[in-house]
């Protein structure tokens, strides 16, 4: 390129290299050459040939044609630069029409757009089935120090302690005084104290950055969620038995719990538990149609935050890990079995006038009819003689297949760790049987129950529970008929507005509850019944013309209080809770409201035939209550 | 302005014989800028804590001066422009080299010097004051003066690019290169030279995507913009989107609220937003023509210094305009580049108005030059 330089210099003087330039542009600016060699008056008609022979000397002429030559070119090629601009134009205008007016502006110009958004974290989230965050990791730091770097330990720990006044700073300066290289001395700084630690300005003190579990609900999920250790290990609940899957993925773990089901249910069962001076309590809401627990509480419970705050025992799982002795609850599946077996018809019934003796026990009535009963008057009478003698007539084998098929024998199939295993008789004697059919010498987790209700009125079909949302509802194994399922539903939607029914205080207008008490006496230290040791319970499901949801609470050793006339029954402490929980869940679950006066519902749970004509004048502490008594 | 043909007066031959039309259309240039800046600035100057108006009233102050500065400028004659370019080209050398010691860093450059309490940006001043040196460099050697102009041009152009890769700005780099490429071109560069150039071009560029890491970043996002923050680009997307055919209307648009450069570099996406495709190829076509009729104003002209410091001159302008719209509209990998008289920015303004004053004033009718 150099050369040109020179080729272009020595033009002036010899003109010795101009044609070679010329014959360099010959291509480029011949139409315009020759249009201006017209325009150029005396040089008209001269060729190129003519130009480059001409003699060096040639003057003037020479000096007009590389003014000319220059020019020309110069010309042609602004032609040139002046088409590439006029294209750039309109390449930018075009684009410009594309952007405005043709491309879809609802189209993302990338899918990576949204995902650019996320935050990393080492431990992936745990969402609510509506996206609602219950568990989530932050970045934090944690301050250490290196004794051997510290110039006054005691000086340090004393400055340390005006930013972090949790810490003592007579004990930091001994632990900072020790002949090691590392101390810790706080996990998870916030900002605002780490910038102040900073500006302390002590050499031998270090930040760590780690990641910190947040449970932004704090102790309302606690025995659901679990809790992590100081390394964001995973040691309990879903936190542990989901470890690996929530390191490994970054995708939020999504569960089958509705957080405001949750806290209407942690509400109101702590509310009973403290009006009733209970020590602890558990709560369930199952959807029948998938299995799905929408709510899951024990109490007391304890703050995942700060795990070891609260005592030891909170840590205890009422709901999967506690078995329990239900009592009279059990009196649903026990119906449902001889119904099932066909040993019984709802039109049939048993005589309850005296009680059964069996071996050294006597089985009585908490408050005895005294009477044959049919089979709707012994479900809402609790009566234990007419379920003793039904189930006996089903068998112990029928009634431990039943049991089985149940899943009332074997450990809950469930997402977290803490579940208990079912305690029942090695040997499956009659008695056995007899107790069993009030929910008596079997012991099941309340989850056990909340499921088995929810397989009696699902159409009969085993409900496997779970806590993580589910797409489709799977099909369980059939347990009882259709037919005797819609029995189970009409028994229970009796109980609550038959005048003699024990479930009368759960009762909810317009969402149609169906339920059942249960109270059993807690067994002592001494292996025997104690009588003031009560769990008591009522399991509920709403709207019983197509039950949706299954609503168990238990309350373990309720005290009776002046407004129960001190009775610490199911139906006095347990049912009334649960009928608030069905009043302020039925909206969230989108139920709509019916009138339970319509002939359309009225005729739906109707009981043909209908009952026995003689009705005693229901005494108080019969509707309410059920009990066994036993020698 | 009643002036009669036969005026003699400076501003009566001014009169008859500047570019009228060019110099209307750089008009409405500056006042369709104003319009932008009084709705595009008011979210960033708030976000930077100052007054709404702020960048508008100091973009409205600098216009007239600027405007004076142009038109005074053009009443020059061609010995005066050379006169005022080679003084720009020192002095702006200098500033160029004065930013490097001891210039303010901004956003990972070094690109401003603070002069008298004015922050200027020397490397606009240096673009127009280069085009019109080369220019003269080039006529004069091929014209056949005893000068290595080729040289001399080359040398300039490879200092100043030189000084313009330090700070770094590529994007200025790039404008100047095309300024002497183009005049080189115009000057007679053989054909073989101009492919070897082209190549080398290409070359540079690759070697600019290796040699400075925000340039790789750039045309890295620029081909997958999966790859990280295209955080402005998409936001000029959506603003054009939004504003459809006709706009929302002024000071509707939303998207100079979200826009760190929404008063500057993205002017041209706040312009698609509130006033319309319309509106943008309205802004387009008074660039293309400002472009396209100085260079069939010179291409009749004899003066090959003429042709050449015009041509360059307008390159800078038009390339410039093409640069910023193309890189708002995601067209190249955004650069940092100033919308011509529309885009805020006080050097950038001053510069111009200099610059189009020399075009001006090299595209005045003389006597003897056939129009």
């Amino acid at each position: 390129m150099f050369g040109s330089f020179r080729t272009s210099r020595d033009a002036a003087p010899g003109h010795r290299r101009e044609p070679r330039l010329d014959g360099h542009f010959a291509d480029d600016g011949r139409t315009a050459r020759r249009h201006a060699a017209r325009r150029a008056g005396s040089e008209r008609g001269e060729t190129e040939e003519m130009r480059r022979e001409a003699p060096p000397s040639s003057g003037p002429t020479r000096a007009d044609g590389v003014f000319r030559q220059a020019i020309e070119t110069g010309r042609t090629r602004l032609l040139i630069t002046g088409a590439v601009m006029a294209l750039a134009f309109v390449a930018v205008s075009g684009r410009l029409v594309d952007v405005a007016a043709i491309a879809d502006p609802h189209e993302p110009r990338q899918l990576t757009a949204v995902r650019a958004q996320e935050v990393e974290t080492e431990r992936a989230a745990i969402v609510d089935r509506n996206g609602v965050l219950l568990a989530t990791s932050l970045g934090t730091v944690s301050l250490s120090a290196n004794p051997h770097k510290l110039l006054d330990p005691v000086e340090a720990a004393q400055k340390i302690a005006t930013v972090l006044p949790e810490l003592d700073p007579e004990r930091l300066a001994s632990r900072l005084s020790k002949e090691t290289g590392f101390v810790w001395i706080h996990r998870n700084l916030t900002p605002r104290q780490q910038e102040r630690v900073n500006r302390l300005g002590i050499p031998g003190v270090e930040f760590h950055k780690r990641e910190s579990r947040v449970y932004p609900q704090g102790r309302l999920l606690s025995h659901v969620l679990g809790y992590t250790d100081v390394d964001n290990k995973g040691i309990s609940g879903l936190e542990k038995s989901f470890d690996e899957r929530l390191r490994a993925r970054d995708e939020p773990l999504r569960l089958s719990i509705d957080v405001r089901m949750q806290h209407v249910l942690h509400e109101e069962l702590q509310g009973a538990i403290d009006q009733f001076s209970a020590i602890g309590g558990a709560g369930v809401v199952l959807d029948v149609k998938t299995g799905e627990v929408a709510a899951l509480v024990s109490l007391p419970d304890f703050d995942p935050n700060h795990p070891t705050a609260d005592p030891q025992e909170t840590r205890f799982n009422r709901a999967t890990l506690g078995v329990y002795e239900l009592g009279s609850t059990f009196k649903i599946f026990n119906t449902a079995m001889a119904l099932d077996a066909g040993t019984v018809s709802m039109a049939g019934g048993y005589d309850a006038s005296k009680p059964l003796r069996v071996a050294n026990y006597t089985i009585n009535d908490f408050h005895a009819e005294n009477r044959w009963l049919s089979v709707p008057e012994i479900f809402i009478h609790s009566s234990n003689i007419g379920s003793a003698k039904m189930a006996l007539e089903v068998g112990p084998a029928g009634q431990k297949a039943f049991m089985q098929r149940m899943g009332f024998l074997d450990r809950l199939d469930l997402e977290v760790g803490e579940t208990g295993t079912p305690q029942y008789p090695d040997i499956w004697r009659p008695i056995n049987t007899m107790t069993i059919s009030f929910g008596h010498g079997l012991s099941v987790t309340p989850l056990h129950l909340a499921s088995g209700v929810a397989s009696m009125l699902n159409g009969g079909t085993r409900v496997s529970p779970t806590l993580l949302k589910r797409d489709a509802a799977p099909v369980g194994a059939r347990v009882v008929s259709p037919d005797v399922s819609t029995a189970v539903r009409k028994l229970m939607r009796l109980n609550t507005i038959d005048p003699e029914g024990s479930g009368g205080n759960a009762n909810v207008p317009g969402y149609v509850v169906g339920g059942k008490t249960g109270t059993a006496e807690k067994i002592g230290a001494s292996g025997t019944y104690a009588r003031k040791a009560l769990i008591s319970s009522f399991v509920a499901a709403f709207p019983m013309t197509d039950p949706r949801y299954v609503v168990y609470a238990v309350l373990d050793e309720p005290k009776g209080t002046k407004e129960t006339l001190n009775y610490a029954t199911g139906g006095w402490v347990a049912a009334p809770m649960v009928g608030r929980v069905i009043e302020r869940i039925a909206p969230i679950a989108g139920i709509t409201p019916v009138d339970p006066q319509d002939p359309s519902v009225r005729l739906a749970l109707a009981i043909q035939p209908p009952m026995q004509e003689q009705k005693h004048l229901a005494s108080f502490e019969t509707r309410m209550a059920s009990a066994i008594q036993t020698d | 302005m009643a002036i009669a043909r036969n005026d003699t007066s400076v501003l009566g031959r001014w009169w008859w014989t500047v570019d009228r039309w060019t110099l209307a259309a750089l008009v409405a240039l500056a006042a369709v800028g104003m319009i932008l800046t009084v709705t595009a600035s008011p979210p960033v100057a708030e976000r930077i804590g100052a007054d709404p108006f702020y960048f508008a009233r100091k973009q409205g102050v600098l216009l007239l001066p600027a405007l004076a500065i142009m038109l005074t400028v053009s009443l020059a004659d061609l010995r005066l422009v050379r006169r005022v370019a080679v003084a720009m080209l020192g002095g702006s050398l200098l500033l160029l080299a004065g930013t490097l010691l001891f210039g303010a860093e901004i956003k990972g450059a070094t690109r401003w010097v603070s002069i008298a309490g004015f922050t200027v940006q020397p490397s606009e001043f240096v673009k127009p004051a280069f085009a019109v040196v080369g220019a003269w460099m080039f006529s004069a050697q091929r014209l056949g003066e005893e000068i290595p102009g080729f040289v001399i041009a080359t040398g300039l152009y490879a200092l100043v690019l030189t000084l313009l890769l330090l700070q770094p700005d590529v994007g200025q780099a790039a404008v100047l290169s095309a300024i002497w490429f183009t005049q080189f071109f115009l000057a007679g560069l053989p054909m073989a030279a101009v492919i070897a150039m082209a190549g080398l071009g290409a070359a540079g560029m690759v070697a600019a995507y290796f040699a400075f890491p925000h340039v790789q970043s750039r045309i890295d996002r620029f081909l997958d913009p999966g790859l990280g923050d295209s955080y402005q680009i998409d936001r000029a997307m959506e603003a054009f989107s939004a504003g459809g055919v006709f706009g929302r209307g002024p000071g509707q648009g939303t998207v100079k609220t979200v826009l760190p450069d929404g008063h500057a570099d993205f002017i041209f996406a706040v312009a698609g937003e509130e006033f319309g495709l319309i509106a943008c190829l309205v802004i387009v076509a008074i660039f293309a023509f400002v472009v396209l009729r100085g260079f069939a104003r010179v291409l009749h002209d004899n003066d090959l210094f003429v042709v050449l410091a015009a041509t360059g001159l307008l390159m800078q302008f038009g390339l410039q305009a093409l640069i910023n719209m193309a890189s708002t509209l995601s067209l190249i990998p955004t650069k940092g580049m100033t919308l011509p008289f529309i885009s805020y920015g006080g050097s950038s303004l001053i510069a111009l108005a200099v610059g189009m004053g020399m075009l001006l004033a090299l595209t005045r009718k003389r006597p003897g030059v056939m129009g």
